[in-house]
């Protein structure tokens, strides 16, 4: 992994616009407390350093021991004490997997749920949140407030009525019901308004003036304006919908139209011994995530911190 | 009033805005509205109701609730949801505030960690739920074996024991979420005014003094935000618990989502399950409204 990767940066962008550099209060060097006298600052950074590496090796080791796991054979993976180099490696279990288990429906059935949600929650959302932010019209406040209370509603308190009207609508056991569930989220529009809202109002009052409808100036000013916030908010949707149980464990029955998650909670159930098989499904489930997440990291990361000021 | 505000020029106008914004609204709207917005009001309802996937609805009162407080699944899943929710909310909490006061410093590799420590959140929670429940595996897990090297002999049974299940479930969604609420309060302390700290220091304030009076004060939006996240996320658990030990050992991580789940959608019976998702919901919004009074009274 990179270590330019959450550069120093980019947690201080709290803010639609990236506050001006050198701003970063954390130019606190004597921050801790042992910052008394030059051998007390060694000995404070050397004692850091130590506390920091234990922390991380106790982040790391879970996912070391499953990476490790998934090419040595299963009667290797609990050997005492943990053999870390296995003493032979089995790519072998790499090529199996996918006959052992339909993975590549499961890991297609993750991408279609989870580009399609993320299309439609990004186009829907962002849509949603410039008549939220921009245009002014009766009722448009306390309409607000119903999207903002729902965020608060856990969806595991409404999740029953909604499975009762799937169920009418016959859309059980079907990938339609996981993307009308999960496409017009209130947290997109929620996180899209406070984006544009921190875009000045003269900037729409400008292209007005120049004749532009409210729909070009969505499409044509605020969309390209509004790239860094709208790429977080997709990685977040395409995240939480890739990993996501509850959903698919709920309304898909049929085993073809499982995702990735539900494949591998039936893999470890029926196979129980299979270890090393089952750490190479893990490893292959959250691939296609940390490649998501290494290319959009800083927008993933913005995202979140946007999300939560204010 | 303005004299030319009811010219029909102007009102045609305004009226031409109001179908300009809810055009905006709609498409969101309209699934919004059907699968949120409705059943939302639907379990207000519901939970009033005696209904089956095969009956029709009947308004019986309060008889669902009645039922509830007399079923021991009921308060075991309270009570293993609030076990769930004491050990999670502080011990994430501390270690996210922690972690983001120590990678806030001008560090060598201070990118790497803070993408480390992130990393577990991103990752599937089913994967991460494999990974520990082998991890913690009683006899032979790497977990028990360290807890063996280090003199204990007899170690938990973690997820095959009915007292070391919550632990190690509470143990796993910590090492998962620390990081996540790590990034917001890093978030949040790059808020606070560094020329405070210079202030501080030349009036002789040491390190403790420094956290004390200028970044707990400085970080309380953050922490607020924070805990009424994790609130609402521990009070809905259910991956993690479905994943590592199906509600088990017996009942011992058996939490509320879990039994309505049950009751609603495996057994169908609507009205009873719509009655512990409204207990639920209940308990989550008393929580926060107490969490925004106290945070308000704070502020004054």
């Amino acid at each position: 992994m990179s270590t330019t990767v959450l550069r120093k940066d980019s947690a201080s962008a709290t803010t639609a616009a990236p506050p001006p550099s050198g701003a970063t209060p954390s130019r606190d060097r004597t921050g801790h407390p042992w910052a008394r006298s030059r051998a007390g600052r060694v000995a404070g950074q050397a004692l850091l350093y130590a506390v920091l590496a234990v922390l991380s090796a106790a982040i790391l080791v879970p996912f070391a021991w499953m990476l490790v796991s998934s090419v040595k054979q299963d009667s290797e993976v609990f050997t005492v004490p943990i053999q870390w180099i296995p003493r032979s490696f089995h790519w072998q279990n790499f090529a199996d997997i996918w006959t052992e288990i339909p993975l590549l429906t499961y890991l297609g059935n993750s991408l279609f749920l989870s580009v399609t949600i993320t299309l439609l929650q990004v186009l829907t959302g962002s849509f949603a949140a410039y008549g939220f932010a921009k245009v002014r019209f009766p009722g448009r406040d306390a309409l607000f407030l119903a999207y903002i209370a729902t965020i608060a509603v856990p969806w595991q308190a409404y999740m029953v009525p909604q499975y009762i009207i799937m169920q009418r609508l016959g859309l059980v056991n079907t990938h339609l019901s996981l993307i009308l569930l999960q496409a017009f989220g209130a947290f997109g529009v929620f996180l899209m308004r406070q984006y544009y809202q921190s875009i000045p109002e003269e900037l729409s009052e400008a292209a007005r003036l120049d004749g532009l409808s409210e729909y070009g100036i969505w499409a044509r000013i605020m969309l390209p304006l509004s790239k860094p916030a709208l790429a977080g908010l997709a990685l977040l949707t395409f995240v939480l919908t890739w990993n996501d149980y509850m959903g698919p464990f709920i309304y898909l029955t049929d085993n073809d139209l499982w995702t990735v998650q539900l494949g591998l909670r039936s893999f470890v159930g029926v196979y129980d011994a299979r270890y090393a098989m089952i750490m190479t499904g893990s490893v292959l489930s959250v691939l296609p995530i940390v490649v998501v997440f290494l290319l959009g990291q800083r927008h993933f990361v913005r995202g979140i911190a946007t999300s939560g000021m204010k | 009033m303005s004299p030319i505000a009811g010219t029909p020029g102007l009102r045609r106008r305004r009226r031409r805005t109001t179908l300009v914004g809810w055009s905006f609204i709609l498409p969101n709207f309209l699934g919004f509205a059907a699968l949120t917005l409705v059943p939302v009001i639907a379990t207000l309802l519901l939970a009033f109701t005696e209904w089956n996937s095969y009956s029709t609805p009947e308004w019986v009162g309060l008889d669902n609730f009645r039922r509830m407080f007399d079923s021991d699944n009921f308060w075991a899943a309270l009570s293993n949801t609030t076990y769930y929710a004491v050990g999670h909310i502080p011990l994430t909490l501390g270690a996210s505030l922690g972690l983001a006061i120590l990678l806030n410093q001008k560090l060598r590799g201070v990118g790497f960690l803070r993408t480390a420590f992130f990393f577990p959140y991103i990752t599937s929670l089913v994967a991460v739920a494999v990974v520990w429940n082998m991890l913690l595996s009683p006899d032979v897990g790497p977990v028990n074996q360290l807890l063996r090297a280090v003199g204990i002999d007899n170690p938990p049974g973690w997820t095959t024991s009915t007292d070391w299940s919550m632990p190690a479930v509470i143990i796993t969604s910590v090492w998962r979420d620390m990081g996540y609420y790590m990034v917001l309060y890093l978030a949040g302390l790059q808020t606070i005014p560094a020329e405070l700290y210079e202030a501080a220091r030349v009036d002789g304030a040491g390190p403790w003094k420094r956290f004390w009076h200028i970044t707990l004060p400085g970080l309380r939006p953050t922490t607020f935000f924070v805990l009424v996240m994790l609130t609402v996320a521990s009070f809905k658990v259910f991956d993690l618990v479905q994943v590592m030990t199906e509600g088990g050992p017996g009942r011992s991580t058996l939490v509320l989502s879990q039994l309505i789940f049950r009751e609603g959608i495996t057994q169908g019976r609507f009205g009873y399950s719509s009655a512990i998702s409204l207990v639920l919901f209940l308990l989550v919004m008393t929580i926060t409204v107490i969490q925004f009074r106290l945070q308000r009274r704070h502020e004054r």
